[in-house]
């Protein structure tokens, strides 16, 4: 068992998410027609190209766009929620062992007691987006039975990481659990809105040409975003 | 198909069509009919297919339901939060269902999405600069509104004002002759005050070709004179096309997209034919938004961009400012308070927020911003078409709050709005909320306060 989940299965959800993407990735970019989005990507295309960057750097600074500066709390939830699941995922010790002991390479690695804290962080704050999604009007009514599937199923490895490492009980249990989870949210990720992981750029990049090429980009001097 | 003879899937391109949807009093029959108005699921599944592509799909599939979106729209705040106002909302429960059910949608349906696109958005793009992805829910309205009209879900008014478009190459029935006969009764009428003041048609290589609204042909003639007088004042060489001088686009707002580009045709062509180095555009905001932002794309321009350079006319005004064409009297500023309203089609959508301000700087001593302003700014309400479209009054005097709150808490009593529909709202605003403003246009506040050359002044005495 845990032989073919590190094994095949293993290379298999990674392969899924790697040529998902890029599939989802490539067919993005070739559908973007100049004619029908009415944007002529191809000319003036450095205007597009500066305006592109910014529309990605300033979201993803923290309250670097109007947008993030006008909700606070939602900015605050946001940006912990999201730095919680990239960061202790990619710089977690244990991780950074495997990657050792197969590639031969590592990257570098947090200490344990920092990316557990980073793990409740996204634990705290998962439930506080459900408890949002919830309560708030306007979140419900956009909210479907595949809003919460993916939250649990982004959610689920760090809770099973988590109690894997702390060795509460049963760790066997907990460790095949939460390698299962990861490779369900690989597998997930190019089939569903988690897609945005990737896609998030490339669609802030459209629009950023959109503004930059067409809608002013030439004559403003202010941010737009 | 049924047998509807005004509300069908058959734009208007005759007189006979227009006049039997005009007759038809508010819609009356015309709405009666869109009841009986089957959904050729068929043919919307292939519209679908074929401009419904990798952008809006992926708008539509990887929308993360944060709700971020929801503030952003007036139509939200306006309506004290209704979270059926939320723009996410408003176009997955629309176009969304749509894509979905393959264009398997009935009447109901269809009427509903109308509802929406018409009369709960404008399409002022705000909500676009709010979503974290980058996803225009605007835009997709325009898509929405593009699908709608091809099956017939259309407001009357709109279908009304396509069908102008088609027939007399402007948003309102007037001809060539009309238009040219109003240029020379302007140019009469102001013979007393302003000597010698040209409106020059159809001058071959003028500097500037000048392209208006036709509401200003037809029930505000007097805005010609007013940009008459300035360019004269400026010592402009500029001209007026007798064909062609249109440039706004009810067809844009009704999701005529063959008829908008035909319109936009036309002003092309008349720039091809007069040669003028550059086009300026009167003070309309959607005017300038289909003609030079969105028409080079209807039209095919492989650039993106209008035959000549094009100037809204807050940047000539600002450019001849700064150059010194238009020289202010001092003593002539503005003293009272006031506040700009910067119009979303040209600001948003075309980065113009700057020659408000410099323009400000030289005609007003106490100006004050609303906030947000510029490219944050909100809609006025009666963006999109929503003020022409009786149906969806209500909703667009409920929309009209946003905006009352804003100019309120400037203090300003004068409010400088130079964009048509904004003019229009804000002026109803007013009606409808009595809270004691004034607005204007720029043309006539300048024209009070710039100094007059010698050779322009009546001469007797």
């Amino acid at each position: 068992m845990y032989n073919f989940i590190t094994g095949p299965l293993a290379w298999f959800s990674f392969l899924v998410f790697f040529i998902g993407l890029f599939i989802r990735s490539v067919f993005y970019l070739i559908g973007l027609d100049s004619k029908l989005d009415r944007i002529s990507y191809r000319v003036n295309s450095f205007y597009g190209i500066k305006e592109a960057f910014r529309s990605i750097l300033y979201w993803m600074l923290p309250f670097g766009t109007r947008g993030w500066r006008t909700q606070p709390g939602m900015t605050f939830l946001f940006f912990i929620f999201h730095l919680g699941i990239v960061l202790p995922t990619v710089f977690l010790g244990a991780h950074n062992m495997i990657l050792k002991e197969r590639w031969g390479f590592s990257l570098f690695a947090f200490p344990d007691y920092l990316s557990d804290i980073m793990t409740i962080v996204v634990l705290v704050s998962a439930f506080v987006l459900l408890i949002r999604r919830i309560i708030l009007p306007k979140v419900r009514i956009l909210t479907k039975s595949s809003d919460y599937m993916v939250l649990f199923v982004a959610i689920l490895p760090f809770f099973t990481g988590f109690m894997a490492f702390h060795q509460f009980s049963n760790y066997p249990f907990w460790m095949i659990a939460h390698i299962i989870s990861g490779e369900i949210l690989l597998i997930a990720i190019p089939f569903t809105k988690l897609s945005h992981c990737f896609l998030f750029f490339l669609t802030r990049a459209q629009l950023g040409m959109d503004y930059g090429i067409k809608r002013g980009g030439m004559k403003r001097n202010n941010n737009i975003w | 198909m049924t047998e509807n003879k005004l509300c069908n899937r058959i734009p208007v391109n005759t007189k006979e069509e227009l006049n039997g949807l005009l007759q038809d009093k508010s819609g009356k029959q015309y709405y009666e009919e869109m009841d009986n108005l089957e959904v050729d699921a068929k043919a919307l599944w292939r519209t679908i297919q074929t401009t419904c592509k990798s952008r809006i799909r992926t708008w539509l599939n990887i929308c993360a339901h944060c709700g971020m979106c929801a503030d952003s729209c007036l139509f939200y705040l306006a309506n004290d939060n209704d979270p059926e106002q939320v723009p996410s909302y408003k176009i997955q429960s629309t176009l969304g269902e749509i894509v979905k059910k393959k264009g398997k949608v009935d009447t109901t349906f269809m009427k509903r999405a109308m509802d929406t696109a018409w009369g709960k958005c404008t399409c002022c793009n705000r909500c676009g600069q709010y979503c974290p992805f980058g996803i225009d829910m605007g835009v997709m309205m325009s898509f929405l509104r593009g699908v709608l009209f091809s099956q017939g879900f259309v407001p009357w008014e709109m279908k009304i004002g396509s069908g102008m478009h088609r027939i007399f190459r402007a948003q309102m029935d007037v001809t060539t002759e009309d238009w040219v006969d109003t240029c020379e009764w302007m140019e009469e009428e102001s013979e007393d005050e302003w000597p010698g003041l040209k409106i020059p048609i159809d001058k071959k290589n003028a500097d500037i070709i000048y392209t208006i609204n036709a509401r200003e042909a037809k029930h505000y003639p007097e805005d010609i004179a007013e940009a008459a007088i300035l360019f004269s004042i400026a010592g402009e060489d500029w001209t007026v096309p007798s064909e062609g001088w249109e440039e706004t686009s009810i067809a844009m707002f009704a999701g005529d997209w063959e008829g908008a580009s035909m319109q936009v045709e036309s002003v092309y062509e008349a720039i091809d034919r007069i040669k003028p180095k550059r086009m300026v555009v009167t003070e309309c905001g959607h005017a300038y938004r289909a003609t030079v932002i969105e028409g080079p794309y209807w039209t095919g321009q492989k650039n993106g961009k209008t035959p000549v350079e094009t100037l809204h006319y807050v940047e000539w005004v600002a450019e001849a400012l700064r150059s010194g064409k238009l020289k202010i009297d001092p003593l002539k500023k503005i003293k009272e308070p006031v506040t700009y309203h910067d119009s979303c089609n040209y600001i948003r959508n075309g980065g113009l927020s700057d020659c408000g301000r410099e323009i400000m700087s030289y005609i007003a001593e106490d100006f004050r911003e609303m906030k947000p302003n510029r490219d944050h700014n909100f809609c006025c309400g009666g963006g999109g078409g929503l003020n022409g479209i009786g149906r969806y009054r209500k909703q667009r005097n409920t929309a009209l709050k946003v905006k009352r709150d804003q100019i309120l808490a400037t203090g300003a009593k004068l409010v400088i709005t130079p964009c048509h529909n904004c003019w229009d709202a804000i002026r109803d605003l007013e009606e409808v909320y009595k809270i004691g403003i004034r607005w204007s246009f720029l043309k006539p506040l300048l024209i009070s306060m710039v100094e007059v050359p010698e050779h322009l002044k009546p001469k007797d005495e």
